[in-house]
């Protein structure tokens, strides 16, 4: 564990987390304009993290211990998760410390302590919320562990940096039908998991229809600013991994600042390409109802499925 | 040094038995509690000598039985399942001095105990057939007596007790039946002579062998099909005895299966690995399935251990499917995974039923609908349930990821193979795993939230209060366990090491390497390093938690009564229930599952319109259970009717019977 290796991964940190909601506040301008509205200026997630953190801390009745540290269990396994995954650098010091099976169930370690604190208040909206959030995780984790899987067997590791490295040695694997399948199961998973249209539409509040909003109705200021962040970051995650698993040119393989800055160019072009992609297609369809959920993440695995089995019998 | 422990051990658990026996019966409790608990620290002491140390131990006690001596070996194998039932047994024989205070305090039980505990520790030990046999039925029947150990209020445990002792010796039947013909093609009943002579085996034979101990050792794992006991005795035996049933007792089931399989038998071929990944992943999705719909506590775990066991039997089966293509060291790496599973299942599964038996005996009650804001009452008993449940749905950066990942890792890298079957195989497994892995986060947060979070559902549950002393020891040695398995896996590579060394017939090399912190496995190109992980969460939550509550305005909270839509007071029945958070997922898999829904609604007397009551209510059938044991006991009773007609109680007719039974006798043997 070099210290340039910890640099880079606290560079990734820092970065993500400062980008995060400004990739939110573009989706919600290209969504608005779409639509025919103005919408409001691309900094106002900042703004409304900014404003929830200056207010008071206000905690519902009934809850405990675990409602206070879920937010926190929430953005630091986010963040971590930002740290590992080759955003800027295949030299990231977290490279060796955990691979894409550990980035998989770090994130559902937070699923879990958000749908925990769901439970705590002991509203009927928050259980709501939390069962629906637990029932799509683990749904998509074949999915997701079954498209790592098929991006492990040509490498013949499931280490980031040594997929990328593998990537950028030999482009035309890009193209190949196991890793196009892949991309389009991770793609649906990316989905579900950061609760966008047409699995969960992050900006209903009508009850009958939210997960994630249900399940953290009660937070407010600076816990809820956390969960905004967390739930930001995440989606900033999934799509670095899309983005940088798939096509990682422009990524550097050095920690020298100017390759860092170029690599933060490039993965900056990539998320906004990929956000815009998400955020014009949630124009034109409409959420699904929930028990359709599991159709679609069936059809995600079976994509998964068949990208594992490509690789075999073409390889 | 290994000998010597043992023989504590032996003296520790006689000594237990000869207390409750003769001691009263306040003082019973507390010495039977402490010489058990002694007797599984000399057990755990002789195994740990013998997974750092390269020796084993063997002795030979030729005049013990009749027939057959006992002979004892303790190799690394052996050991690991020995230090699997110490890191159980300790604590739970501490827990237990508590739980049998106010509970089952009786001399039968209180001899029972020790027995089981040390009938456990020694059945991998035994090092002849004989010796195995003796240790297992010793086993048997003390767990036996203590699943009946409160039949006198509980109804359910003498049926329980009736499907166990059934299934417990169709199992030994099984064995037996395997093992003898072992024993008679080697002319010897020690493990060194049966070894020897198992090459000698045809296939056919040494297939049919390995078929019989499959059916009796996944008998006592509770795999599929032959689980039906486990949800039905686990629950109703005091919940130590639970926790030593699940924890340490089923994994001896995956240690028979490896003895004669794998190194006795010396392996096999492809499709015995086959067959024991295919009833792995059939046992984890079916276990993971009825816990998750499962709304008492204790039945939950139990299920719940059978899908444990079933992962342990994936990493067993994907081994002994590596091993006959030559592919030796990702077998290693998948058995190292089964073992350090045994080794964490013992750990958490443990804690987990120690901690319900605290829930069990503050409130009286399993049922998770009537439970529910415990936290705040039982806080002990509430965090270290927490860990256990973090730890079992394998979340970072508990124990439960390490053994995931490892058994990850081994079906992951099996590919690219030019074997088909692999080639299918594996991703199936991968996704069975995964599943598994996401419905065991679904089950604990239900478990865990609606014990323990929100508003009590029950006036019990309200005036619930911490256990005593005793028990919140072995739930807090227990949770230590775990977090040090956590953070600690790398000091389990040369214990590994030594284990894959014992089983001949499937692995070889070193499975696991470490430098410092990584664990690094051979042949395959990823690291994972469990301590770093958690020191990075740890580091990301002060530094998010600097950040946030830097004023003093964030420092004073204010409560605030929940939001709910314009109602004044909010009631427990307005909370989610254990049933209702897992409804969408019983849902999604109606299909498998075929519940069994009845909806009663009671309409006003005045008029049709107004609603007065609802009833819901919700059975899942075990499928299994009803479509194999039902008819099959149908056709066994329709057996013992016909039996009754030549049974009719005239002694005319039985002396006729003998009469005859004489005469043929004569004729056949003349």
């Amino acid at each position: 564990m070099s210290p340039t290796g910890i640099a880079v991964a606290v560079l990734q940190v820092i970065l993500t987390i400062a980008v995060a909601p400004l990739l939110v506040g573009m989706m919600r301008v290209i969504r608005a304009r779409l639509e025919g509205r103005v919408g409001a200026p691309i900094r106002q997630p900042w703004r409304d993290l900014r404003k929830l953190l200056r207010k008071q801390r206000m905690v519902s009745q009934n809850t405990g211990v675990v409602f206070s540290i879920a937010p926190l269990v929430l953005l630091a396994s986010a963040a971590l998760v930002a740290g590992i995954v080759p955003f800027l650098s295949t030299t990231s010091a977290l490279d060796q410390v955990g691979d894409l099976f550990a980035i998989v169930y770090l994130l559902l370690l937070g699923t879990v302590f958000l749908s925990l604190a769901g439970l705590d208040a002991g509203t009927a909206f928050g259980g709501m919320g939390s069962s629906r959030e637990m029932t799509i995780a683990a749904i998509a984790e074949p999915t997701l562990l079954v498209a790592i899987f098929a991006l492990s067997v040509s490498t013949g590791s499931s280490n980031l940096g040594a997929i990328v490295a593998d990537t950028l040695a030999n482009p035309s694997k890009a193209a190949s039908p196991a890793s196009m399948l892949a991309f389009s199961a991770l793609a649906v998973v990316t989905i579900a998991e950061t609760g966008r249209i047409p699995v969960d539409n992050p900006s209903t509040h009508l009850e009958l229809t939210m997960i994630h909003e249900a399940m953290i109705l009660e937070y407010s200021g600076p816990d809820l600013a956390l969960v905004e962040l967390a739930a930001h970051l995440r989606l900033v995650v999934f799509l670095g991994l899309l983005a940088n698993l798939f096509f990682p040119w422009g990524i550097a393989t050095t920690a020298q600042p100017l390759h860092l800055l170029a690599a933060a160019g490039a993965v900056t072009v990539k998320l906004i390409v990929l956000a815009a992609v998400i955020a014009a297609a949630e124009v034109f369809i409409a959420k699904v109802r929930l028990f359709r959920v599991p159709e679609l993440l069936a059809a995600s695995f079976v994509l998964a499925f068949l990208a594992v089995t490509v690789s075999f019998f073409l390889v | 040094m290994v000998g010597a422990a043992l023989a504590v051990a032996a003296v520790a658990a006689a000594a237990a038995m000869i207390a409750g026996a003769v001691l009263p019966a306040r003082s019973r409790v507390v010495w039977v509690g402490v010489c058990t608990a002694l007797c599984a620290t000399a057990g755990g002491a002789a195994a740990t000598a013998v997974l750092t140390g390269s020796s084993t131990f063997q002795a030979n006690f030729p005049n013990l039985f009749p027939l057959g001596g006992v002979r004892i070996e303790f190799d690394a194998l052996s050991a690991i399942f020995s230090l699997a039932t110490a890191i159980v047994a300790v604590p739970a024989a501490i827990y237990g001095i508590g739980y049998s205070a106010h509970g089952p305090s009786s001399r039968t039980v209180q001899i029972a105990w020790p027995l089981l505990v040390w009938s456990v520790m020694m059945v991998p030990a035994a090092g002849s057939v004989t010796g195995l046999i003796a240790f297992w039925e010793l086993m048997a029947l003390s767990s036996l007596v203590l699943v009946l150990a409160e039949h006198h209020h509980n109804v359910e445990a003498r049926s329980a007790a009736q499907w166990y002792a059934a299934m417990t010796h169709l199992s030994l039947l099984a064995i037996v039946l395997a093992l003898v013909v072992l024993a008679h093609q080697a002319g010897g009943d020690s493990f060194t002579a049966v070894r020897a002579g198992a090459g000698d085996l045809s296939p056919a034979t040494a297939s049919v062998v390995f078929l019989l101990s499959l059916v009796g050792f996944g008998a006592k794992a509770g795999v599929v099909p032959l689980h039906v006991w486990l949800p039905r005795a686990h629950p109703e035996a005091p919940s130590h005895v639970s926790a030593m049933m699940s924890g340490a007792m089923v994994a001896l089931g995956v240690y028979g299966l490896v003895r004669v399989g794998w190194d006795l038998l010396g392996g096999g071929p492809t499709w015995w690995g086959a067959v024991v990944l295919a009833i792995g992943l059939a046992s984890a999705m079916f276990g993971i399935l009825h816990a998750l719909l499962s709304s008492d506590l204790k039945r939950l775990l139990a299920y719940s251990t059978t899908e444990n066991m079933g992962l342990v039997f994936i990493g067993v089966g994907a081994a002994g499917m590596f091993a006959p293509s030559g592919n030796r060291s990702l077998a290693s790496v998948a058995l190292a995974a089964s073992m350090l599973l045994v080794i964490n299942h013992a750990a958490f599964k443990g804690l987990l039923f120690l901690g319900a038996g605290s829930i069990l005996s503050a409130t009286g009650t399993r049922d998770l609908d009537r439970l529910g804001g415990l936290a705040r009452r039982m806080p002990v008993t509430a965090a270290t349930f927490a860990i256990g449940s973090l730890a079992i749905a394998a979340l970072p950066p508990l124990n439960g990821f390490v053994s995931e990942w490892l058994l990850l890792q081994s079906l992951v890298h099996s590919l690219p193979s030019n074997a088909a079957v692999v080639a299918v195989a594996m991703p199936v497994a991968v996704a069975v795993v995964a599943l598994t892995g996401g419905l065991a986060a679904a089950t604990f947060v239900k478990a865990f939230g609606t014990t323990f979070l929100a508003m009590p559902r029950s006036v019990e549950a309200g005036q619930a209060h911490e256990s005593p002393r005793t028990m919140q020891v072995g739930l807090v040695a227990l949770s230590g366990v775990c977090v040090a398995l956590a953070l600690a896996p790398t000091a389990l590579t040369s214990p590994l090491r030594r284990v894959s060394a014992a089983v001949g017939g499937l692995a070889d090399g070193a499975p696991i390497r470490t430098n410092g912190v990584y664990l690094q496995l051979s042949g395959i190109q990823a690291g994972l390093s469990p301590l770093l992980l958690a020191t990075g969460l740890a580091v990301l939550m002060i530094a998010v938690l600097a950040v946030v509550r830097r004023g003093r305005l964030h420092r004073t909270v204010r409560d605030i009564p929940a939001w709910g839509c314009g109602r004044t007071v909010q009631t427990a029945r307005m909370e989610y229930t254990a049933t209702s958070f897992a409804e969408p997922l019983q849902r999604v898999f109606d299909d498998v599952l075929h519940p069994e829904i009845d909806i009663d609604v009671d309409h006003h007397v005045e008029s049709r319109h107004y609603v007065q009551a609802i009833r819901y209510r919700m059975k899942i059938r075990d499928g299994f259970e009803h479509r194999l044991y039902l008819p099959l006991l149908a056709v066994a009773r329709r057996w013992g009717d016909g039996a009754r007609r030549i049974q009719n109680g005239s002694i005319h007719r039985y002396l006729a019977y003998s009469l005859i039974t004489l005469i043929t006798v004569l004729v056949v043997s003349r």
